[in-house]
């Protein structure tokens, strides 16, 4: 069943299902909810997996009554990883559409450009992927990590014994907003840990860089002066070439260890990891979490990924921004139950102290103020088969710090949307 | 003192027991699986410490993958094919339950685990693993290990094999807790051009937090700073000589992605905006004939890049006469369409892809010969593949001039392209050579996208990020020239990669960009232009 075919199905079924309860004078119509990610241009590489996730949730959740008896809708438009075009599609979803609420995004800056959008016509956005913070909308709720939920449990990692009591710090990045406001609250928080200056380097690439040779030779050189760690921003596309160049010019995770907040299993899927085995990455969800909850999330995705005829339907890997969409519908399905309607005024406060168990093994609660989700911090090292081999995780799930301490000014903002 | 004595003692007390290694103490191996790190890094040293001869197989499983514990955590056991057998004795035990779960180890201990392996290699009788042994041992700092070494150096006659243990030895006599010994080690490791060296040397000169430096003693502090500026003088040719090997290698990639533009449109003046996406079908071409070896060729998997070279040429030089024959012709002479229509095609041509083989990446693996690098010392290490990729790019260009120049074919090209009618009226058939020739240089994109494939990303978007570059070769090279193209392509790698450590990449893509920019105001042609009555056409 294609989608096309899948949503004119789900129509009819919502048809035959509001002509029956007009009798019961009970709302039968189906819920449209929009799905925003790129299908075309850069992000399609990592935005197609959620678009696909969302997908299956819906489907999931309509085989199993849907919400509230009420059939959802979806409706997938393409943004084609142009950022104004975000905004624009946006507009549509609101107000040709009338969805009750969108998931998507990927990037901070499509995530900006859409803010306005939802502001002035009062949507709802459930948005999945870990970012910088330093933002709290009252229209959107936020079901990735903030920095203190992966930056910084990260970097106190590496600088355990356990993590190799790294003492210099290279951090790398893509040249944008994410990686740029994250090296800055790391930054920030090494001062506060009594590393000095010369001990942090800071260097950035532009979009879709492909040689890291000079880079590489650099790390080099910089290790040179005592136990160093790389802490990777890079964001799409050039960590193919950065961990290809790393596996090449033979360096070693137990010599320098590069840890990655971009670096997910689908990322992975392009690249030969025998190279790469024990580097790290930190994330809130890892695809070789064992748990029963896990289990029947992947072996969902696969499912859908066979039905859907999807390419290379039998390699499918479930990643963090996965788990995070999926997570983020049921939290809206669980608040509509509890408003018992789906407009936007009253489901944003209902949003607020849901509980959902999660495929990362915990059950997590949506903040009751601050529109994050509480999490639990997973670091994994890299294995030989592109999977991660969990080595530290926190006591439970931790509350978003959205407003960092690390950046000054920070002190005065309120935890919750203004 | 107390304790290395106990620890000589501990070491003859081995020995002695050594012809009764029967039993290695299953609590000690079985504690490799400890909640604490510390504890497992107790237990290897004390397992290497006994040279029981399974000690290795134990460790070897550990550092796979295959170790697990059973009992409620007393006995810990080898996993392989679905059975286990004991760790300790090497009896079986039983099939291995379904659920089953290894131990699993950090960087932290794989580390220890490799220098634990390297420590018990030491005795092998072959000379290349005694070596690559020695190597691992240099910067590691289990004391535990320091008496292996010492018997090792004693019993070693390799003069290469022995100077690597020496230096071994004393970077472990770093530790020693006379400033006499740690003096001599550090002016020993003046000669090692182990990354690990620097490191250790380096933190003996750095400060604590309370601002006492980690090395208390002055004297010996002022050896090892003796020792660091040797080394690191030794060392900056070799980094000279890394920073142009990279801009070569970068040169190369941009001449093997360019050098089918210089054909398409420096010699038969057609704006191509779908040449990045031959680059791309050559790279997914190579992506399919990994995956047909892996099936049926497994043995020669080694080699499928070779093969894929024949097939990528042929599959891209296919779809550039389509195209040609298809769409192209109709609009000779029309730059402006010709410019949008490709760039049309390249949009189909991604999608298409996408559509084919997915939006994610596909993984090219590095064959074994070029995976790897030859290692300059100090660490650093010439890739292989990008040697190879050097190599590859002239051979691609010596093949294309002497097609171009050499053949009866390439007389015909040169012929259209400097006066279409005369060489029609001479019998040259003009529309059968614009076919071939688009073809060679979609076929020379392809052959491109192979080694593309080896270096980064293979996706529907690779092309994306070629293109722009490609361009600037050509037109910075001059229209119609291959010498133009080929110095470009070099000279503009080498800029970058000079400028790179500065200025930092972003910076450096903008400071060549904006140095074309200045050179094409100065020299509208490029670097060479053709000369004579056929310039003007």
């Amino acid at each position: 069943m294609d989608r096309r075919q899948f949503i004119q199905a789900g129509g009819v079924a919502a048809l035959s299902c509001s002509s029956i309860s007009t009798a019961f004078g009970q709302d039968k119509t189906p819920i449209k909810v929009g799905i925003l990610h790129s299908l075309s241009g850069t992000m399609a590489i990592s935005e197609t997996a959620l678009k696909e996730t969302a997908l299956m949730t819906i489907a999931d959740i309509n085989a199993k009554g849907g919400v509230m008896g009420r059939m959802l809708e979806p409706v997938v438009v393409d943004p084609a990883s142009n950022w104004p075009l975000f905004a624009e599609k946006a507009r549509q979803l609101l107000t040709q559409d009338k969805v009750s609420v969108v998931f998507g995004c990927w990037t901070s800056v499509s995530r900006k450009s859409v803010l306005p959008v939802f502001k002035e016509l009062n949507g709802l956005l459930f948005y999945p992927v870990q970012y910088e913070g330093e933002e709290l909308e009252r229209n959107v709720f936020y079901t990735g990590a903030a920095p203190n939920q992966q930056a910084i449990p990260a970097t106190e990692y590496l600088m355990s014994k356990e993590g190799g009591a790294a003492k210099r710090f290279f951090l790398l990045g893509t040249d944008y907003v994410y990686p740029r406001t994250t090296n800055k609250i790391l930054r920030a928080f090494l001062k506060s840990k009594g590393v000095s200056e010369k001990d942090i380097e800071e260097v950035y690439t532009p979009f879709g860089h492909s040689d890291y040779q000079t880079i590489v030779a650099n790390i080099k050189k910089f290790a040179s002066g005592g136990k160093t760690c790389v802490i990777s921003t890079i964001n799409g596309d050039s960590n193919v070439p950065f961990y290809k160049e790393l596996g090449n010019a033979g360096l070693k995770a137990k010599d320098v260890p590069v840890v990655a907040f971009s670096v997910g299993e689908e990322e992975l899927r392009g690249v030969d990891t025998k190279p790469l085995v024990g580097h790290l990455a930190a994330w809130n969800y890892f695809m070789s979490l064992k748990n029963p909850q896990n289990d029947a999330f992947i072996k969902m995705y696969k499912d859908w990924a066979v039905k859907q005829k999807m390419p290379n339907a039998d390699k499918v890997v479930t990643n963090d921004p996965m788990e995070a969409t999926y997570v983020g519908i049921h939290m809206w399905k669980q608040a509509v139950e509890k408003a018992k309607s789906v407009e936007v005024d009253k489901v944003i406060p209902a949003v607020a102290g849901q509980q959902f168990a999660a495929p990362s093994g915990y059950t997590i609660k949506m903040d009751e103020t601050n529109h994050h989700l509480w999490k639990p911090v997973f670091i994994g090292e890299i294995r030989a088969d592109g999977q991660f081999n969990v080595v530290w995780k926190s006591k439970g799930p931790v509350r978003a710090q959205p407003w960092s301490p690390f950046i000054p000014g920070n002190e005065k903002k309120p935890n919750s949307p203004v | 003192m107390l304790l290395h004595f106990l620890r000589a003692l501990a070491c003859v007390l081995a020995l002695i027991a050594a012809p009764a290694w029967a039993a290695l103490d299953p609590s000690l191996v079985a504690q490799l699986g400890a909640e604490d790190s510390d504890a497992r890094v107790e237990a290897i040293r004390k397992l290497v410490a006994t040279e029981d001869p399974r000690v290795v197989e134990i460790l070897k499983a550990l550092d796979g993958d295959a170790l697990a514990l059973i009992d409620s955590g007393k006995r810990a056991v080898v996993v392989a094919d679905g059975k286990l057998s004991d760790a300790a004795t090497g009896q079986p035990a039983g099939a291995a339950p379904a659920n089953l779960e290894t131990i699993v180890i950090n960087n932290r201990i794989r580390g220890e685990v490799g220098a634990a392996l390297a420590a018990l290699r030491l005795g092998s009788s072959d000379r290349a693993e005694r070596l690559a042994a020695a190597k691992e041992l240099q910067g590691s700092d289990n004391e535990d290990a320091l008496p292996i070494l010492e018997r090792a150096m004693a019993k070693e006659a390799d003069p290469e094999i022995k100077s690597i243990l020496a230096l071994a030895s004393a970077s472990l006599a770093l530790k020693s807790s006379e400033p006499e010994l740690r003096a001599r080690a550090a002016r020993a490791l003046a000669a090692s051009n182990d990354p690990q060296v620097r490191q250790l040397l380096a933190t003996m000169l750095t400060k604590q937090k309370d601002g006492s430096y980690n090395e208390p003693d002055e004297t010996v502090r002022a050896a090892a700073q003796a020792s660091l500026a040797e080394i690191n003088a030794r060392l900056r040719t070799t980094e000279i000589g890394l920073a142009l090997f990279s801009g070569i290698s970068l040169g190369s990639i941009l001449l093997l992605a360019a050098l089918g533009l210089a054909i398409t449109y420096g010699l038969m003046g057609i704006i191509n905006m779908a040449h990045g996406e031959f680059l791309m079908i050559g790279a997914y071409a190579t992506y399919v004939v990994q995956g047909l070896f892996r099936t049926h060729f497994p043995g020669a998997f080694d080699w499928y890049v070779v093969a894929a070279l024949p097939v990528a040429f042929a599959v891209t030089a296919a779809v550039g006469m389509a195209l040609e024959r298809g769409v192209l012709r109709w609009l000779y002479g029309r730059p402006l369409e010709t410019l949008l229509t490709t760039w049309g095609v390249s949009l189909l041509l991604i999608q298409a892809s996408r559509m084919i083989f997915g939006a994610q990446n596909v993984e090219v693996e590095n064959p074994g010969w070029l995976s790897g690098g030859f290692v300059l010392g100090g660490g650093y290490v010439l890739p292989f593949n990008r040697i190879v990729i050097v190599l590859f790019a002239l051979a691609v260009l010596a093949a294309v001039w002497l097609v171009i120049n050499r053949t009866r074919m390439g007389l015909f090209v040169r012929g259209v392209t400097q006066n279409r009618a005369m060489a029609s009226c001479t019998g040259v058939p003009t529309n059968r050579v614009d076919m071939l020739t688009f073809g060679l240089g979609s076929g020379v994109a392809g052959l491109g996208g192979v080694a593309l494939s080896q270096i980064g990303n293979v996706g529907p978007d690779l092309g994306q990020s070629y293109i722009v570059d490609s361009f600037m070769v050509v037109v910075l090279g001059g229209v119609g020239q291959l010498a133009g193209t080929v110095i470009a392509a070099f000279g503009l790698g080498s800029i970058a990669k000079f400028l790179e450590p500065w200025s930092g990449a972003v910076l450096a893509k903008i400071m060549v960009l904006v140095f074309i920019i200045l050179f094409i105001q100065k020299r509208p042609q490029g670097l060479f232009a053709l000369k004579g009555r056929s310039a003007e056409a």
